[in-house]
């Protein structure tokens, strides 16, 4: 299980625009290296990652190879009410890690 | 027979298809041409914070952000990023709505070469805005070895 940390801030003011880092353990390997003995290694990669806020989906990345390893992605969203914001990272080899966060709302 | 042949002219054709190990700024046009079709795209309201001289190619910090309102009626839609001479010439494709709040994203890229970066903001109203970077890379990310 890949290790992803999210920083989501607990408390926040209605309406207020709260920002949303995430990082996630992945090599990222482009698929354009090759071995010392020219074997090409293969794509390993992130493909997507969603973010919903109770089921409603607010953020969404198509990622590439170009993206640096342990992708790390810095976004923002609109404090609307009180609950959970899960965060979702889909890859290559069947790689699926979910991250949820609480959020409160005053 | 005379398809075998061709067959094998075909192949040995293929096989001399080098894949270059750079994208060319013609490719990148292409892959953004693929984004925003035949519209205009105008160069304002984008910011596209890079270092403008990186050490190490394969962590480049990149923040893109459009000024915009976010909402309902006026919203960035979505931010595409590209590269000239990477392999590929995409690098991310971040989609937003009015819950975002802010249309700002920042990550971490890969840069192969020095080069030129470029966002690409979708808005609501179907219109396209861009920024440009120009990054000198001193240490690649490798291609080489694993």
């Amino acid at each position: 299980m890949a290790r992803a940390l999210v920083n989501v801030p607990a408390r926040a003011r209605r309406g207020e625009v709260v920002e949303i880092k995430t990082l996630i353990a992945h090599p990222m390997e482009t698929g354009f290296r090759r071995t010392q003995l020219g074997e090409p290694i293969p794509r390993d990669i992130i493909q997507r990652f969603v973010c919903t806020y109770n089921g409603v989906e607010v953020f969404r990345a198509d990622l590439h190879p170009a993206i640096a390893a342990n992708p790390f992605i810095v976004f923002s969203t609109v404090a609307t009410e009180s609950g959970t914001l899960v965060f979702e990272w889909t890859g290559d080899h069947g790689f699926a890690v979910t991250q949820s966060a609480a959020i409160t709302v005053e | 027979m005379d398809t075998s042949r061709r067959l094998f002219l075909a192949g040995l054709g293929a096989s001399l298809v080098v894949r270059p190990a750079h994208a060319t700024p013609a490719a990148m046009d292409e892959a953004i041409a693929r984004v925003v079709g035949t519209a205009r795209v105008s160069a304002e309201r984008v910011t596209l914070e890079v270092s403008p001289l990186v050490e190490n190619g394969n962590l480049v910090p990149l923040t893109v952000h459009v000024e915009s309102p976010m909402t309902e009626a006026d919203h960035v839609k979505a931010i595409h990023v590209f590269t000239e001479k990477n392999p590929q010439p995409n690098v991310a494709a971040f989609r937003f709505g009015p819950r975002a709040g802010r249309a700002s994203v920042q990550t971490r890229i890969r840069l192969v070469d020095t080069q030129t970066v470029v966002a690409i903001a979708e808005l609501s109203d179907g219109s396209f805005r861009s920024a440009r970077a120009n990054v000198v890379v001193t240490l690649a990310a490798c291609l080489e070895e694993g």
